[in-house]
Protein backbone atom coordinates (compact mmCIF):
# COMPACT_ATOMS: atom_id res chain seq x y z
CA UNK A 1 0.00 0.00 0.00
CA UNK A 2 0.93 3.15 -0.88
CA UNK A 3 0.23 5.60 2.03
CA UNK A 4 1.15 9.49 2.49
CA UNK A 5 0.64 9.31 6.71
CA UNK A 6 2.99 6.86 8.94
CA UNK A 7 0.55 3.61 9.98
CA UNK A 8 3.05 2.47 12.14
CA UNK A 9 6.36 1.82 13.36
CA UNK A 10 8.70 -0.41 10.72
CA UNK A 11 6.88 1.37 7.78
CA UNK A 12 9.91 2.52 4.75
CA UNK A 13 10.81 5.09 2.49
CA UNK A 14 12.17 4.51 -1.21
CA UNK A 15 14.59 7.43 -1.79
CA UNK A 16 15.92 8.14 -5.66
CA UNK A 17 19.74 9.29 -4.50
CA UNK A 18 20.90 11.24 -7.65
CA UNK A 19 20.68 10.61 -11.46
CA UNK A 20 23.31 8.43 -12.29
CA UNK A 21 22.01 5.58 -10.03
CA UNK A 22 18.36 3.96 -11.43
CA UNK A 23 16.44 2.27 -8.68
CA UNK A 24 15.72 4.22 -5.36
CA UNK A 25 17.17 3.24 -2.03
CA UNK A 26 14.36 1.27 0.15
CA UNK A 27 14.84 2.68 4.12
CA UNK A 28 13.02 2.26 7.55
CA UNK A 29 11.77 5.12 9.19
CA UNK A 30 13.26 5.35 12.46
CA UNK A 31 11.14 8.38 14.31
CA UNK A 32 9.04 10.90 13.52
CA UNK A 33 7.49 14.16 14.60
CA UNK A 34 4.81 16.02 14.06
CA UNK A 35 4.66 19.84 14.15
CA UNK A 36 2.22 22.48 13.07
CA UNK A 37 5.17 23.75 10.63
CA UNK A 38 5.25 20.07 8.66
CA UNK A 39 5.60 16.89 9.96
CA UNK A 40 9.24 15.40 10.13
CA UNK A 41 10.30 11.93 9.38
CA UNK A 42 14.27 10.39 10.75
CA UNK A 43 15.83 7.93 8.78
CA UNK A 44 19.32 6.44 10.12
CA UNK A 45 21.36 4.74 7.12
CA UNK A 46 24.26 3.00 6.22
CA UNK A 47 26.98 4.11 3.32
CA UNK A 48 27.03 0.78 1.42
CA UNK A 49 27.55 2.39 -2.09
CA UNK A 50 27.44 4.91 -4.44
CA UNK A 51 23.52 5.76 -4.10
CA UNK A 52 23.94 5.60 0.01
CA UNK A 53 26.69 7.93 -0.54
CA UNK A 54 25.26 10.42 -2.57
CA UNK A 55 22.28 10.88 0.10
CA UNK A 56 24.71 11.02 3.22
CA UNK A 57 26.70 14.05 1.36
CA UNK A 58 23.06 15.86 0.66
CA UNK A 59 23.31 19.50 2.39
CA UNK A 60 21.08 20.02 5.03
CA UNK A 61 18.18 21.97 3.72
CA UNK A 62 18.46 20.29 -0.07
CA UNK A 63 15.44 18.65 -0.99
CA UNK A 64 15.25 14.70 -1.67
CA UNK A 65 12.55 13.13 -4.38
CA UNK A 66 11.05 10.23 -1.48
CA UNK A 67 8.45 7.61 -2.39
CA UNK A 68 6.20 6.83 0.42
CA UNK A 69 5.38 5.92 2.93
CA UNK A 70 5.23 2.26 1.91
CA UNK A 71 4.41 -0.87 3.20
CA UNK A 72 3.14 -2.45 6.38
CA UNK A 73 4.60 -1.79 9.60
CA UNK A 74 5.17 -3.26 13.04
CA UNK A 75 1.97 -4.60 15.05
CA UNK A 76 2.44 -2.44 18.42
CA UNK A 77 -0.41 -1.79 20.55
CA UNK A 78 0.20 1.35 22.93
CA UNK A 79 1.48 0.43 26.37
CA UNK A 80 2.55 -3.15 25.30
CA UNK A 81 5.60 -4.45 26.79
CA UNK A 82 7.67 -6.01 23.75
CA UNK A 83 11.14 -7.40 23.46
CA UNK A 84 12.66 -5.27 20.56
CA UNK A 85 15.74 -7.41 19.05
CA UNK A 86 18.02 -5.36 16.22
CA UNK A 87 21.12 -6.63 14.31
CA UNK A 88 23.00 -3.36 13.02
CA UNK A 89 21.73 -1.15 10.47
CA UNK A 90 17.88 -3.17 11.32
CA UNK A 91 18.13 -1.39 14.99
CA UNK A 92 16.36 2.12 13.53
CA UNK A 93 12.96 1.30 13.20
CA UNK A 94 13.14 -0.23 16.92
CA UNK A 95 13.14 3.26 17.83
CA UNK A 96 9.60 3.91 16.56
CA UNK A 97 8.37 0.63 17.92
CA UNK A 98 9.67 1.28 21.49
CA UNK A 99 8.24 5.23 21.55
CA UNK A 100 4.60 3.93 20.13
CA UNK A 101 4.85 1.30 23.12
CA UNK A 102 5.34 3.79 25.74
CA UNK A 103 8.66 2.56 27.67
CA UNK A 104 7.46 -0.90 28.47
CA UNK A 105 9.81 -2.69 26.33
CA UNK A 106 13.66 -4.17 26.33
CA UNK A 107 15.70 -4.00 23.37
CA UNK A 108 18.43 -6.14 22.55
CA UNK A 109 21.18 -5.04 20.17
CA UNK A 110 23.59 -7.00 18.29
CA UNK A 111 26.68 -4.85 16.11
CA UNK A 112 29.67 -6.20 14.39
CA UNK A 113 31.50 -4.39 16.57
CA UNK A 114 31.76 -0.96 19.17
CA UNK A 115 32.28 1.36 16.05
CA UNK A 116 29.41 0.23 14.70
CA UNK A 117 26.75 0.48 17.62
CA UNK A 118 24.34 3.10 16.84
CA UNK A 119 20.91 4.39 18.66
CA UNK A 120 21.82 3.10 21.97
CA UNK A 121 21.36 5.73 24.04
CA UNK A 122 18.08 6.72 22.48
CA UNK A 123 16.78 3.38 22.95
CA UNK A 124 18.20 3.25 26.45
CA UNK A 125 15.78 6.42 26.73
CA UNK A 126 12.61 4.88 25.06
CA UNK A 127 12.78 1.36 27.07
CA UNK A 128 12.89 -0.03 30.19
CA UNK A 129 16.62 -2.00 29.53
CA UNK A 130 18.79 -1.81 26.83
CA UNK A 131 21.38 -4.78 26.22
CA UNK A 132 23.79 -4.79 23.88
CA UNK A 133 26.09 -7.88 22.02
CA UNK A 134 29.07 -7.13 19.56
CA UNK A 135 30.39 -9.99 17.41
CA UNK A 136 33.83 -9.30 18.63
CA UNK A 137 33.43 -8.42 22.18
CA UNK A 138 34.20 -4.94 21.89
CA UNK A 139 31.35 -3.27 23.66
CA UNK A 140 29.18 -5.67 26.49
CA UNK A 141 27.93 -9.44 25.55
CA UNK A 142 30.43 -11.04 23.53
CA UNK A 143 28.13 -13.38 20.66
CA UNK A 144 25.28 -12.60 18.37
CA UNK A 145 21.87 -11.12 19.86
CA UNK A 146 19.99 -14.44 19.38
CA UNK A 147 22.06 -15.52 23.04
CA UNK A 148 20.83 -12.08 24.21
CA UNK A 149 17.06 -13.40 23.38
CA UNK A 150 17.50 -16.28 25.07
CA UNK A 151 18.44 -15.06 28.60
CA UNK A 152 15.60 -12.29 28.72
CA UNK A 153 13.19 -14.93 27.63
CA UNK A 154 14.11 -17.19 29.95
CA UNK A 155 13.51 -14.61 32.63
CA UNK A 156 10.06 -13.31 31.62
CA UNK A 157 8.61 -14.34 28.65
CA UNK A 158 5.31 -12.61 29.51
CA UNK A 159 6.23 -9.86 26.19
CA UNK A 160 2.91 -9.85 23.78
CA UNK A 161 6.32 -10.16 21.13
CA UNK A 162 9.48 -10.08 19.65
CA UNK A 163 9.35 -7.24 16.88
CA UNK A 164 12.97 -8.08 14.78
CA UNK A 165 14.61 -6.03 12.10
CA UNK A 166 18.34 -7.09 10.88
CA UNK A 167 20.18 -9.40 8.44
CA UNK A 168 18.24 -12.99 7.76
CA UNK A 169 20.72 -15.50 9.50
CA UNK A 170 20.47 -13.18 12.58
CA UNK A 171 16.54 -13.26 11.69
CA UNK A 172 16.21 -17.02 11.59
CA UNK A 173 17.76 -17.83 14.67
CA UNK A 174 15.69 -14.59 16.99
CA UNK A 175 12.95 -16.43 15.68
CA UNK A 176 13.99 -19.78 16.62
CA UNK A 177 14.75 -18.17 19.87
CA UNK A 178 11.30 -17.00 20.69
CA UNK A 179 9.59 -19.82 18.65
CA UNK A 180 11.43 -22.06 22.47
CA UNK A 181 10.22 -19.96 24.58
CA UNK A 182 6.71 -19.19 22.83
CA UNK A 183 6.33 -15.87 22.22
CA UNK A 184 5.50 -14.29 19.38
CA UNK A 185 7.62 -12.80 16.51
CA UNK A 186 7.08 -10.50 14.05
CA UNK A 187 10.27 -9.78 11.33
CA UNK A 188 11.10 -7.14 9.29
CA UNK A 189 12.63 -8.62 5.92
CA UNK A 190 14.86 -6.99 3.45
CA UNK A 191 15.14 -8.50 0.01
CA UNK A 192 17.16 -6.42 -3.04
CA UNK A 193 13.91 -4.01 -4.73
CA UNK A 194 13.21 -2.04 -7.89
CA UNK A 195 9.33 -0.52 -7.30
CA UNK A 196 8.96 0.05 -3.88
CA UNK A 197 5.16 -0.62 -4.39
CA UNK A 198 4.67 -4.33 -5.70
CA UNK A 199 4.60 -4.07 -9.46
CA UNK A 200 8.11 -5.68 -10.48
CA UNK A 201 7.21 -8.43 -7.94
CA UNK A 202 11.55 -8.06 -7.54
CA UNK A 203 11.62 -8.48 -3.28
CA UNK A 204 10.15 -11.62 -2.88
CA UNK A 205 10.25 -13.68 0.51
CA UNK A 206 9.43 -17.56 0.42
CA UNK A 207 6.53 -18.46 2.31
CA UNK A 208 5.48 -21.79 4.45
CA UNK A 209 2.47 -22.13 2.41
CA UNK A 210 4.41 -22.11 -0.65
CA UNK A 211 3.46 -18.91 -1.56
CA UNK A 212 6.08 -15.30 -2.83
CA UNK A 213 4.91 -12.26 -0.81
CA UNK A 214 6.86 -9.34 -1.46
CA UNK A 215 8.75 -6.83 1.15
CA UNK A 216 7.63 -3.98 -0.27
CA UNK A 217 3.75 -4.29 -0.44
CA UNK A 218 2.84 -7.21 2.10
CA UNK A 219 6.27 -6.55 4.18
CA UNK A 220 8.56 -5.27 5.44
CA UNK A 221 7.00 -6.98 8.51
CA UNK A 222 5.92 -10.34 8.49
CA UNK A 223 4.53 -12.44 10.92
CA UNK A 224 7.74 -15.14 11.53
CA UNK A 225 5.48 -18.10 11.68
CA UNK A 226 4.52 -17.45 7.87
CA UNK A 227 7.67 -17.13 6.45
CA UNK A 228 9.63 -20.39 5.27
CA UNK A 229 13.31 -20.49 7.03
CA UNK A 230 14.99 -23.19 4.94
CA UNK A 231 14.10 -21.12 1.33
CA UNK B 1 2.27 25.86 -29.97
CA UNK B 2 0.30 24.13 -32.42
CA UNK B 3 -2.12 21.30 -30.44
CA UNK B 4 -0.77 18.00 -31.47
CA UNK B 5 -3.12 14.95 -32.00
CA UNK B 6 -1.55 12.30 -29.87
CA UNK B 7 -3.32 9.46 -30.58
CA UNK B 8 -2.10 6.93 -32.92
CA UNK B 9 -3.43 2.69 -33.96
CA UNK B 10 -1.68 0.26 -33.31
CA UNK B 11 -2.64 -2.89 -35.21
CA UNK B 12 -6.41 -1.75 -35.40
CA UNK B 13 -6.08 -0.82 -31.80
CA UNK B 14 -6.92 3.41 -31.41
CA UNK B 15 -5.04 4.67 -28.63
CA UNK B 16 -5.73 7.75 -27.37
CA UNK B 17 -1.49 8.43 -27.02
CA UNK B 18 1.38 6.14 -28.04
CA UNK B 19 2.43 5.44 -24.59
CA UNK B 20 2.02 2.11 -23.26
CA UNK B 21 3.65 0.37 -19.92
CA UNK B 22 5.64 -2.30 -20.19
CA UNK B 23 4.95 -6.00 -19.31
CA UNK B 24 6.32 -6.89 -16.31
CA UNK B 25 6.87 -3.38 -14.95
CA UNK B 26 3.17 -2.34 -13.94
CA UNK B 27 1.90 -5.58 -12.95
CA UNK B 28 -2.00 -5.51 -13.55
CA UNK B 29 -1.71 -1.59 -12.93
CA UNK B 30 -3.31 -1.75 -9.59
CA UNK B 31 -0.01 -0.42 -7.51
CA UNK B 32 0.31 2.94 -9.95
CA UNK B 33 -3.79 3.16 -10.26
CA UNK B 34 -3.15 4.94 -6.78
CA UNK B 35 -0.66 7.73 -8.16
CA UNK B 36 -2.54 8.86 -11.04
CA UNK B 37 -5.72 7.82 -13.49
CA UNK B 38 -4.52 4.60 -15.63
CA UNK B 39 -6.80 6.80 -18.44
CA UNK B 40 -4.04 9.13 -18.91
CA UNK B 41 -2.15 6.04 -20.44
CA UNK B 42 -2.24 4.57 -24.36
CA UNK B 43 -2.69 1.33 -23.26
CA UNK B 44 -1.23 -1.44 -20.60
CA UNK B 45 0.61 -4.44 -21.47
CA UNK B 46 -0.21 -6.79 -18.45
CA UNK B 47 1.86 -8.30 -16.11
CA UNK B 48 3.44 -11.75 -18.44
CA UNK B 49 0.27 -14.69 -17.89
CA UNK B 50 0.79 -18.86 -18.06
CA UNK B 51 -1.70 -20.80 -18.33
CA UNK B 52 -1.48 -21.95 -14.47
CA UNK B 53 -0.45 -19.87 -11.83
CA UNK B 54 3.67 -19.40 -11.19
CA UNK B 55 5.29 -18.51 -8.08
CA UNK B 56 8.38 -17.28 -10.01
CA UNK B 57 12.27 -17.27 -9.13
CA UNK B 58 13.94 -17.76 -5.36
CA UNK B 59 15.08 -14.42 -4.77
CA UNK B 60 17.54 -12.54 -5.17
CA UNK B 61 15.56 -11.53 -8.12
CA UNK B 62 17.19 -8.13 -8.87
CA UNK B 63 20.75 -6.39 -9.58
CA UNK B 64 21.04 -2.86 -10.57
CA UNK B 65 23.55 -2.46 -13.32
CA UNK B 66 25.06 1.00 -14.67
CA UNK B 67 21.76 2.62 -16.21
CA UNK B 68 19.87 -0.53 -15.57
CA UNK B 69 18.89 -2.80 -14.06
CA UNK B 70 19.05 -7.16 -14.23
CA UNK B 71 15.61 -8.92 -12.97
CA UNK B 72 14.96 -12.01 -12.39
CA UNK B 73 11.42 -12.62 -11.50
CA UNK B 74 10.33 -15.79 -13.61
CA UNK B 75 6.87 -15.37 -14.56
CA UNK B 76 5.35 -15.09 -11.21
CA UNK B 77 1.44 -14.38 -12.52
CA UNK B 78 -1.72 -15.81 -11.16
CA UNK B 79 -2.89 -17.64 -14.45
CA UNK B 80 -4.71 -16.59 -16.90
CA UNK B 81 -8.47 -17.69 -15.37
CA UNK B 82 -7.29 -15.44 -11.98
CA UNK B 83 -6.53 -12.69 -14.54
CA UNK B 84 -10.00 -12.98 -16.30
CA UNK B 85 -11.79 -12.87 -13.10
CA UNK B 86 -9.95 -10.50 -10.74
CA UNK B 87 -7.66 -8.00 -12.80
CA UNK B 88 -9.12 -7.25 -16.12
CA UNK B 89 -12.65 -6.11 -14.78
CA UNK B 90 -10.66 -3.36 -12.49
CA UNK B 91 -8.55 -2.44 -15.64
CA UNK B 92 -11.85 -2.10 -17.74
CA UNK B 93 -12.95 1.12 -15.24
CA UNK B 94 -10.75 3.08 -17.05
CA UNK B 95 -10.23 4.00 -20.85
CA UNK B 96 -6.91 2.82 -22.37
CA UNK B 97 -6.37 -0.37 -24.20
CA UNK B 98 -5.61 -3.66 -22.20
CA UNK B 99 -3.23 -5.79 -23.91
CA UNK B 100 -2.74 -9.41 -22.04
CA UNK B 101 0.76 -10.96 -22.30
CA UNK B 102 0.83 -14.20 -22.26
CA UNK B 103 3.96 -17.51 -22.29
CA UNK B 104 3.30 -20.89 -22.66
CA UNK B 105 5.00 -23.90 -22.29
CA UNK B 106 3.56 -25.41 -25.79
CA UNK B 107 1.90 -23.89 -28.88
CA UNK B 108 -1.55 -25.70 -27.49
CA UNK B 109 -0.90 -23.32 -23.92
CA UNK B 110 -0.91 -20.04 -26.17
CA UNK B 111 -3.91 -20.92 -28.08
CA UNK B 112 -5.79 -22.11 -25.07
CA UNK B 113 -4.83 -18.65 -23.24
CA UNK B 114 -5.57 -16.96 -26.47
CA UNK B 115 -9.24 -18.21 -26.45
CA UNK B 116 -9.67 -17.65 -23.32
CA UNK B 117 -8.72 -13.72 -23.08
CA UNK B 118 -10.19 -13.07 -26.64
CA UNK B 119 -13.28 -14.22 -25.21
CA UNK B 120 -12.89 -12.10 -22.00
CA UNK B 121 -12.25 -8.66 -24.59
CA UNK B 122 -9.10 -7.73 -24.15
CA UNK B 123 -7.89 -5.49 -26.96
CA UNK B 124 -4.99 -6.90 -27.67
CA UNK B 125 -3.08 -10.07 -26.92
CA UNK B 126 1.20 -9.77 -26.67
CA UNK B 127 2.51 -13.37 -26.98
CA UNK B 128 5.95 -13.41 -25.20
CA UNK B 129 8.10 -15.87 -27.05
CA UNK B 130 11.29 -13.85 -25.06
CA UNK B 131 11.19 -14.46 -21.60
CA UNK B 132 14.54 -14.92 -20.30
CA UNK B 133 13.85 -16.02 -17.21
CA UNK B 134 12.24 -19.52 -17.69
CA UNK B 135 13.58 -22.54 -18.71
CA UNK B 136 10.83 -23.89 -20.62
CA UNK B 137 9.20 -22.67 -24.00
CA UNK B 138 10.11 -18.42 -23.29
CA UNK B 139 13.29 -17.68 -24.89
CA UNK B 140 13.68 -20.81 -26.56
CA UNK B 141 10.24 -19.73 -28.95
CA UNK B 142 11.81 -16.62 -29.76
CA UNK B 143 15.23 -17.49 -30.89
CA UNK B 144 14.45 -20.02 -33.55
CA UNK B 145 12.21 -18.70 -36.36
CA UNK B 146 10.16 -21.41 -37.51
CA UNK B 147 9.12 -22.20 -33.66
CA UNK B 148 8.33 -18.14 -33.29
CA UNK B 149 6.33 -18.70 -36.87
CA UNK B 150 4.59 -22.19 -35.18
CA UNK B 151 3.17 -20.12 -31.79
CA UNK B 152 2.54 -16.71 -33.66
CA UNK B 153 0.36 -19.18 -36.29
CA UNK B 154 -1.08 -20.43 -33.20
CA UNK B 155 -1.92 -17.36 -31.55
CA UNK B 156 -3.19 -16.22 -34.42
CA UNK B 157 -5.61 -19.60 -34.83
CA UNK B 158 -7.09 -19.07 -31.43
CA UNK B 159 -7.43 -15.13 -31.32
CA UNK B 160 -10.02 -12.73 -32.26
CA UNK B 161 -8.64 -9.70 -31.11
CA UNK B 162 -5.23 -8.46 -32.60
CA UNK B 163 -1.92 -10.42 -31.49
CA UNK B 164 1.40 -8.53 -31.09
CA UNK B 165 4.24 -10.93 -30.74
CA UNK B 166 7.19 -9.75 -28.73
CA UNK B 167 10.84 -10.35 -29.56
CA UNK B 168 13.85 -11.18 -27.92
CA UNK B 169 17.23 -9.37 -28.54
CA UNK B 170 19.42 -12.49 -27.50
CA UNK B 171 19.78 -13.52 -31.11
CA UNK B 172 21.91 -12.98 -34.20
CA UNK B 173 19.67 -11.38 -36.58
CA UNK B 174 16.55 -10.07 -34.78
CA UNK B 175 14.82 -9.48 -38.41
CA UNK B 176 15.25 -13.38 -39.60
CA UNK B 177 12.51 -13.81 -36.70
CA UNK B 178 10.19 -10.89 -37.47
CA UNK B 179 10.41 -11.78 -40.76
CA UNK B 180 9.18 -15.57 -39.66
CA UNK B 181 6.99 -14.02 -36.93
CA UNK B 182 5.36 -11.77 -39.93
CA UNK B 183 4.78 -14.36 -42.35
CA UNK B 184 3.14 -16.17 -39.71
CA UNK B 185 0.21 -13.30 -39.62
CA UNK B 186 1.75 -11.06 -36.45
CA UNK B 187 -0.48 -7.79 -36.55
CA UNK B 188 2.18 -6.54 -35.02
CA UNK B 189 5.63 -6.78 -33.42
CA UNK B 190 6.93 -5.25 -29.90
CA UNK B 191 10.60 -5.30 -29.18
CA UNK B 192 12.92 -5.64 -26.99
CA UNK B 193 12.32 -7.82 -24.42
CA UNK B 194 15.43 -7.60 -21.73
CA UNK B 195 19.00 -8.85 -22.91
CA UNK B 196 20.59 -11.58 -21.06
CA UNK B 197 22.91 -10.41 -18.42
CA UNK B 198 24.86 -11.39 -14.82
CA UNK B 199 26.17 -9.75 -12.15
CA UNK B 200 28.82 -10.90 -9.54
CA UNK B 201 29.28 -9.91 -6.58
CA UNK B 202 33.40 -9.84 -5.82
CA UNK B 203 33.68 -10.44 -2.39
CA UNK B 204 31.16 -13.79 -2.09
CA UNK B 205 31.88 -14.72 -5.52
CA UNK B 206 28.51 -15.64 -5.89
CA UNK B 207 26.29 -14.36 -8.89
CA UNK B 208 23.56 -11.37 -7.71
CA UNK B 209 20.76 -13.06 -8.51
CA UNK B 210 19.74 -16.74 -7.35
CA UNK B 211 19.30 -17.98 -11.16
CA UNK B 212 22.76 -16.92 -11.64
CA UNK B 213 21.89 -14.81 -14.73
CA UNK B 214 18.52 -12.60 -15.62
CA UNK B 215 16.81 -10.08 -18.18
CA UNK B 216 18.98 -5.93 -18.52
CA UNK B 217 16.53 -3.16 -18.82
CA UNK B 218 16.74 0.29 -17.96
CA UNK B 219 18.07 3.52 -20.14
CA UNK B 220 21.38 1.57 -20.73
CA UNK B 221 19.46 -0.85 -23.73
CA UNK B 222 17.85 2.02 -25.14
CA UNK B 223 19.96 1.87 -27.72
CA UNK B 224 19.81 -1.41 -28.63
CA UNK B 225 16.04 -0.93 -28.91
CA UNK B 226 16.32 2.10 -31.28
CA UNK B 227 18.64 -0.04 -33.84
CA UNK B 228 16.39 -3.67 -33.68
CA UNK B 229 13.50 -1.75 -34.06
CA UNK B 230 15.03 0.52 -36.99
CA UNK B 231 16.17 -3.02 -38.49
CA UNK B 232 12.62 -4.53 -38.21
CA UNK B 233 10.79 -1.46 -39.52
CA UNK B 234 13.14 -1.94 -42.76
CA UNK B 235 12.26 -5.31 -42.91
CA UNK B 236 8.47 -5.75 -41.63
CA UNK B 237 5.44 -3.78 -42.75
CA UNK B 238 3.55 -4.46 -39.18
CA UNK B 239 3.18 -2.06 -36.98
CA UNK B 240 5.93 -2.33 -34.12
CA UNK B 241 5.07 -1.27 -30.34
CA UNK B 242 9.09 0.02 -29.82
CA UNK B 243 10.55 -0.15 -26.14
CA UNK B 244 13.94 -0.69 -24.21
CA UNK B 245 15.32 2.22 -21.66
CA UNK B 246 12.41 4.91 -22.20
CA UNK B 247 12.46 6.74 -19.61
CA UNK B 248 12.03 10.93 -21.60
CA UNK B 249 9.41 12.76 -24.52
CA UNK B 250 12.91 12.13 -26.62
CA UNK B 251 13.72 7.83 -25.90
CA UNK B 252 10.15 7.62 -27.14
CA UNK B 253 10.37 9.62 -30.55
CA UNK B 254 13.57 8.02 -30.96
CA UNK B 255 11.83 4.68 -31.18
CA UNK B 256 9.25 6.32 -32.99
CA UNK B 257 11.54 8.01 -35.66
CA UNK B 258 13.32 4.39 -35.81
CA UNK B 259 9.73 2.97 -36.48
CA UNK B 260 7.48 2.11 -33.84
CA UNK B 261 3.54 3.18 -34.13
CA UNK B 262 3.57 3.25 -30.01
CA UNK B 263 6.07 3.10 -27.63
CA UNK B 264 6.16 1.56 -24.14
CA UNK B 265 8.11 2.56 -20.68
CA UNK B 266 9.08 -0.35 -18.04
CA UNK B 267 11.69 0.11 -15.66
CA UNK B 268 11.51 3.64 -15.54
CA UNK B 269 8.45 3.54 -13.50
CA UNK B 270 10.60 1.43 -11.16
CA UNK B 271 12.50 4.99 -10.44
CA UNK B 272 9.66 7.55 -11.27
CA UNK B 273 5.96 6.45 -10.81
CA UNK B 274 4.95 8.94 -13.13
CA UNK B 275 7.56 8.13 -16.15
CA UNK B 276 4.96 7.37 -18.55
CA UNK B 277 2.66 10.39 -18.00
CA UNK B 278 6.22 12.58 -18.21
CA UNK B 279 7.15 10.48 -21.67
CA UNK B 280 3.82 11.36 -22.97
CA UNK B 281 3.87 15.00 -21.79
CA UNK B 282 7.45 15.05 -23.21
CA UNK B 283 6.89 14.05 -26.54
CA UNK B 284 3.59 15.48 -26.92
CA UNK B 285 6.20 18.62 -26.35
CA UNK B 286 8.81 17.51 -28.63
CA UNK B 287 5.86 17.50 -31.34
CA UNK B 288 4.75 20.74 -30.94
CA UNK B 289 8.12 21.98 -31.09
CA UNK B 290 8.46 20.39 -34.21
CA UNK B 291 5.00 22.14 -35.59
CA UNK B 292 3.98 18.71 -36.21
CA UNK B 293 -0.01 18.29 -36.09
CA UNK B 294 0.20 14.94 -35.14
CA UNK B 295 2.70 12.84 -33.41
CA UNK B 296 2.42 9.97 -35.43
CA UNK B 297 4.26 11.63 -38.02
CA UNK B 298 7.38 10.39 -36.58
CA UNK B 299 6.79 7.07 -37.27
CA UNK B 300 9.61 5.74 -39.49
CA UNK B 301 10.82 9.62 -39.96
CA UNK B 302 14.27 8.73 -39.45
CA UNK B 303 16.71 10.00 -41.60
CA UNK B 304 19.21 7.48 -42.27
CA UNK B 305 22.36 8.27 -43.80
Amino acid sequence: MVRTSLTGPGQFVHIKCGHSRLLRRPISVCDWQGSPEGDTLTIVFEVRGEGTAWLARRPVGRHVDVLGLLGNGFQVEDQGAYLLVGGGIGVPPLLGCAKVCGGGSVALLGFRSKDRALLVDELAEACLAVRVATDDGSLYHHGFVDELVRQELSKNRSFRAVLACGPKPMLKSVVQAAAEFGVPCQVSMEERMACGVGACLGCAVQMRDGTMRHVCKDGPVFDAEEVDWDA
Amino acid sequence: MPNVDMSVNLAGVSMKNPVVVASGTFGFGREYGQFYDLSELGGICCKGLTLHPRTGNPPPRIAETPMGMLNSVGLQNPGVDAFITEELPELRKYDLAVIANISGNTPEEYGIMCEKLSRAGVDMIEVNISCPNVKAGGLAYGTRPELAAEVTRVAKEHSSVPVMVKLSPNVTDIVEIAKAVDEAGADALSLINTLRGMRIDVQTRRPILKMNTGGLSGPAVLPVAVRMVWEVAGAVAKPILGMGGVARGEDAAELMLAGASAVAVGTACFADPYAPLRVRDGLEKLAAGQGLDRVSALRGAVRAW
